[in-house]
């Protein structure tokens, strides 16, 4: 490792302006896309199958805030780091390091436990064609360095290659809502035998929320493109918001086909439900579809986090909030070759702790701080600067009612994530609060005071 | 004028102990819930109740509250009425320890409020260096 002042701003090289609202759709899809094959029927299980639908659009709802808000900060503060830069520059340096953890952490868990349905789906399916001992902890290895070698390489391709495989997936499930023949109720879909009513009536509802996130948990991670896109005040926008009406529409769909093909208790539990649900409907030709779907999803997702983990991390270390050594710019590829790096053997760690629900727990609330963050950060950020005090790509409308219910229904999935899950909830926050102190007091001293403000803006109002 | 704060160096073994440290941090928090719900029982899955109920014997489709319809479900995914009923029985305990959820809304907001507080000294900080120079 080098001293901290060895790397001189005068050498930094900078990340290709290279992407399109393409790539920013894909980057926001393929994280999030893999939660409708897994991940989002956990709510079920904690509400029922019209719990977790009423989640759903709950959830939707606090999504559709969070993009509306990212839309502008973002195309305002185009930076790598997304939500990271936005804090640095609007609250203050200690929340932009929590921040800047909250997208790590919540990135590097996710992409561990994509990498973990990667490898259980490939076992599942070895066991259905007589190899019931195949091990799977190899395909978790081999799926997260495969991916880090690809964003390792370039920006470009290892996005390009998400929009193609997020596209396959999402086409997965809308061929299989057509072949279960949604105007044909009881043909193959059997609603009305398989839903019941509230099982733990609304407090169940409420408790659904946690993993409702699931359906959408990572499109805020189109803002990590913002200082690789050519036009941020057009593809931030454009790409987040065309990402959103897609994940209405794929979650909509996914709850309908599960719903009527698995009982809710099974629904509940299970680990690749999409899968299952297509061995319901009897057709190999499905199941081939939604193996490769579930397996593209998984992939693409672990792709985006990887991306946009090491965005984050590696603007921490260029801002010395972490050490320094992380800032590094690939001479060649234009890459955070070190972040991208560091970070592999961390998530394989995650993947093998055996702790696969905490790990998803950590994931999840790692978010949810995050768009507590955003909602006060969007109302300080109008009061600091209001509009036409400096030059926005975009501004949101309705202005502070999108922030309010963001806070609002934050509040309800932290209460959420207590019925059931109080112990990880105390545990996780406990990380932070040490985290947050160990900034303050010692890692802050490394941090220069000035250069952490780098947008061409006055002062802000109230300093 | 403020005066410009020039951080100190930092040695490559500095950097190294910072880096690992937050791992072991991030670590620690999740050996922590392990701990916390095998040995103190916090969360509210009830795993007892389905063993429970498993073991009480003598369950039926019926007795677990499954039509036809479901039974058929069930069997087309592989599961005979015991494998199902641990799935079935296995339960969210939703009771609310109005103690715990007061101290966890009290380290939720306290959070919150530390940051935002510490942040906005570090803040004028930057800003003063930023504009008054």
């Amino acid at each position: 490792m080098s001293e901290q002042t060895a790397t001189a701003p005068a050498e930094r090289i900078n990340l290709l302006k290279v992407l399109g609202p393409v790539h920013v759709w894909a980057l926001g899809v393929g994280i999030v896309l893999v939660g409708e094959y897994m991940g989002w029927n956990f709510s079920v299980g904690k509400g029922g199958a019209y719990g977790s639908l009423i989640a759903c659009w709950f959830i939707g709802l606090l999504y559709t805030c969070v993009a509306m808000i990212d839309s502008e900060v973002t195309s305002t503060v185009a930076a790598a780091g997304g939500q990271y830069a936005q804090a640095k520059h609007i609250v203050g340096p200690l929340m932009a390091f929590n921040v800047g953890l909250y997208l790590v952490l919540a990135y590097t868990m996710l992409e561990a436990a994509d990498a973990l349905v990667v490898g259980d789906l490939l076992a599942i399916v070895a066991g259905q064609f007589g190899h019931p001992d195949l091990d799977p902890k190899p395909f978790v290895v081999l799926t997260i360095a495969s991916l880090a070698w690809l964003n390792y390489r370039g920006v470009f391709m290892t996005l390009t290659v998400n929009f193609i495989i997020t596209a396959v997936a999402f086409i997965a499930l809308v061929v299989m809502f057509f072949w279960t023949q949604p105007w044909n109720p009881g043909a193959v879909l059997l609603h009305e035998k398989l839903l019941t009513d509230l099982p733990y009536g609304w407090i169940g509802v409420i408790a659904a929320l946690q993993f409702g996130m699931w359906y959408y948990l990572g499109i805020e991670g189109t803002c990590q493109a913002a200082e690789e896109v050519r036009s941020a005040g057009r593809s931030i926008p454009l790409g987040t918001m065309s990402g959103m009406i897609t994940l209405l529409i794929a979650a909509t769909i996914t709850w309908y086909m599960a719903a009527g093909l698995l009982p809710w208790e099974y629904l509940g539990q299970a680990g690749v439900p999409m899968y299952d649900a297509a061995q319901m409907t009897g057709s190999p030709t499905l199941m081939v579809l939604l193996f490769i779907g579930t397996i593209f999803s998984a992939i693409a997702s672990a792709n985006g986090c990887i991306n946009d983990a090491s965005r984050s991390w590696f603007s921490m270390g260029r801002d010395r909030y972490l050490p320094i050594w992380f800032a590094a710019v690939h001479p060649r590829y234009r890459t955070p070759y070190r972040a991208i790096i560091f970070l592999i053997p961390v998530a394989v760690a995650f993947g093998f702790t055996g702790l696969l629900d905490q790990v998803i727990t950590f994931s999840i609330l790692s978010g949810l701080l995050g768009y507590t963050f955003m909602s006060l950060n969007m109302m300080k950020f109008r009061k600091s600067w209001p509009l036409d005090s400096i030059k926005r790509g975009y501004v949101h409308p309705f202005h502070p009612l999108p922030a309010l219910s963001l806070l609002i229904l934050c509040g309800a999935t932290y209460f959420a994530t207590f019925l059931g899950y109080g112990a990880s909830l105390l545990a996780i926050m406990g990380f932070y609060i040490i985290a947050s102190v160990w900034f303050h007091f010692h890692r802050y001293k490394y941090v220069r005071r000035a250069d952490q403000f780098t947008m061409p803006w006055p002062k802000p109002q109230g300093y | 004028m403020a005066q410009r704060y020039e951080p100190p160096k930092q040695s490559g073994v500095g950097q190294l102990v910072d880096s690992v440290l937050l791992m072991v941090f991030v670590f620690g928090s999740l050996m922590f819930s392990l701990f916390y719900e095998n040995i103190l029982g916090f969360l509210g899955m009830g795993a007892d109740e389905a063993d429970a109920a498993a073991a009480a014997g003598e369950v039926t489709w019926d007795s677990l509250g499954q039509n036809e319809v479901m039974q058929a479900q069930w069997e087309k995914l592989g599961y005979g009425v015991d494998e199902a009923a641990v799935l079935i029985n296995d339960r969210f305990d939703y009771t609310i320890d109005p103690v715990a959820l007061v101290v966890t809304a009290i380290v939720i907001i306290g959070y919150f409020v530390f940051l935002f507080r510490a942040s906005d000294k570090e803040y004028r900080e930057v800003l003063r260096e930023k504009f008054d120079n």
